[in-house]
């Protein structure tokens, strides 16, 4: 029904989309903040990545590289200045500061860089590919997906195998009582903050590649990242990459059916699995 | 006398708009257990809650070892020496036993008795299960895995809230069998309890609460079962 090459590009596709989700379940993880302006972020992290490159010259995955400490630092920022303030027992106060940063970060980047699509050039290597079997793979996609597993692995290793990683769970599951271990919750939560956004510098890197983005895309993203989140199932990281993969192979055969059911069934799909699974694939024992 | 390690004076603490503690005084001296007693709601764990720096103090004055530590944050008084376990344990259910007690010594890594190998010593049920969840244990265990993970910082205070809260005698004896080498360690003890027997037992110094007050004080041989009694439920007989 679907040819290999569609099951392929589709799980390629999903690469990008975890790329997109992982920085949002990681801050949901732990501090159950739903980033409304995560997508913006990342569309941020790309302005970022071609300013750096058209003021030095220097190649997008340089320059990506120059921007992942740059985004730690504006996470670190955004978090200690604004969203630790807002952070409470009421979660309706952070989605609507993560709301009202989306329309400024749009706005902000729309009187810098005008509504005009930008892309990064990343040279030869964005139309090279690779034939393995009978399927054609494109290198930038390949390296998205494997970025992705990789982040994934990253973050995973960080949350089971470190004190810090420790301290994230510790605060996530009883942030009262991880005080009392001297931890401080807020200084925690920049940390995650900062964390998420060099992911999303990380993501954005490949969304500047693969295809056109301007100001006002960021919304879509943060749609695809959230809904793989959701697939996954809360604080699942590897959850998230599954959802991710949901999505773009949903996505990549509802196209191969009819070109303009692409997005369309990437929503179906996240329907139909949250009717089957209301707690998505992979939820976390532990709420 | 020497100066106490733990001073509390004049501590007064609202719990919302409620007055839940009227000047509360109470003194800890090096190498002490001092007990504290009283009903439910007589302000026992609120007083723990102000010492650590969780609960907002409206009045009054907090010292360890001389230092004023009154208005200090929760890790600022872990960081101080003052470590607590919680009521009700409190551990952290995605750690598992190894990590909770590693998280105590997440902050504050001072030397002394106190690590993983003498954790494990001091209760050797923990070793065999370091790598279940920490929920996942009886409540005994629970409650070792809570006063390990606060011996951890190496504190100079140990704070203990309702140890034997909802355990079986033989468990609570059983805990309570640590206490001789935790006071060797060099930290000083207080806690609370409800079982009055129990507090006379561990204690050097006892105080009673009722209604946010202390009711009375006084060294276990010296106070009466009447005096006790009606210091716990109010002398209106």
């Amino acid at each position: 029904m679907f040819s290999l090459d569609t099951i392929v590009q589709g799980l390629l596709l999903g690469g990008l989309y975890a790329l997109f989700a992982a920085g949002l379940s990681l801050v949901f993880g732990i501090m159950r903040l739903v980033n409304l302006a995560h997508g913006d972020l990342i569309v941020l992290g790309a302005y970022l990545i071609l300013g750096l490159g058209t003021v030095t010259g220097m190649n997008p995955f340089v320059a990506a590289l120059i921007a992942m400490p740059l985004m730690f630092a504006l996470g670190w920022l955004l978090q200690t200045r604004l969203l630790n303030r807002v952070l409470g027992e009421d979660i309706l106060p952070p989605l609507l500061v993560t709301f009202g940063l989306s329309v400024v970060i749009q706005n902000g980047l729309l009187a810098a860089f005008t509504a005009d699509s930008r892309k990064l050039a990343a040279g030869p290597v964005e139309s090279a590919s690779v034939a393995v079997g009978p399927v054609q793979m494109g290198v930038m996609p390949v390296m998205s997906l494997a970025t992705a597993v990789a982040v994934i692995l990253g973050l995973n290793l960080l949350f089971y195998r470190t004190a810090l990683g420790r301290a994230f769970r510790a605060t996530s599951d009883d942030a009262v009582t991880a005080q009392l271990m001297g931890i401080r919750p807020q200084r925690i939560f920049a940390m995650a903050t900062g964390i998420a956004l060099v992911v999303a510098a990380i993501a954005a890197l490949y969304l500047g590649t693969r295809a056109n983005f301007d100001p006002s895309i960021g919304p879509a993203r943060l749609l695809y990242a959230f809904e793989a989140v959701i697939i996954g199932g809360l604080g699942s990281l590897w959850g998230t990459l599954a959802g991710g993969v949901v999505i773009g192979l949903a996505q990549t055969m509802g196209a191969a059916i009819n070109p303009e059911w692409q997005i369309l069934a990437g929503h179906v799909a996240f329907v139909l699995i949250l009717m089957v699974r209301p707690r998505g694939l992979f939820p976390r024992a532990i709420d | 006398m020497s100066e106490p390690i733990l001073s509390v004076s004049g501590l007064t603490a609202h719990y919302g708009d409620f007055q839940a503690l009227f000047g509360v005084d109470v003194a800890l001296e090096q190498g002490e257990v001092v007990a504290i007693i009283g009903a439910n709601g007589a302000g026992k764990t609120t007083l723990m809650r102000a010492i650590t720096g969780i609960a907002r103090i409206s009045a009054g004055r907090v010292r360890l070892d001389g230092r004023d530590i009154t208005g200090t944050a929760a890790p600022g008084i872990l960081m101080a020496g003052i470590a607590m376990v919680p009521e009700g344990r409190r551990l952290f259910p995605s750690l598992s036993v190894e990590e909770n007690l590693l998280i105590g010594a997440h902050a504050r890594r001072a030397a002394g008795h106190w690590n993983l190998e003498s954790v494990y010593r001091l209760f050797p049920a923990l070793r065999e299960r370091r790598h279940h969840p920490g929920t996942a244990l009886s409540g005994g265990q629970q409650q070792m895995v809570a006063i390990g993970r606060a011996l951890m910082s190496n504190p100079r205070v140990l704070l203990c809230d309702e140890l034997s809260l909802g355990l079986a005698p033989v468990v609570i004896r059983e805990i309570y069998a640590a206490f001789p080498e935790i006071r060797a360690s060099g930290a000083s003890i207080v806690v609370i309890e409800q079982d009055v027997g129990q507090a006379l037992k561990v204690a050097d110094y006892v105080h009673c609460m009722m209604e946010g007050r202390i009711t009375l004080s006084g060294r276990p041989g010296d106070l009466s079962r009447d005096a006790i009694h009606d210091a716990y439920f109010g002398a209106t007989h």
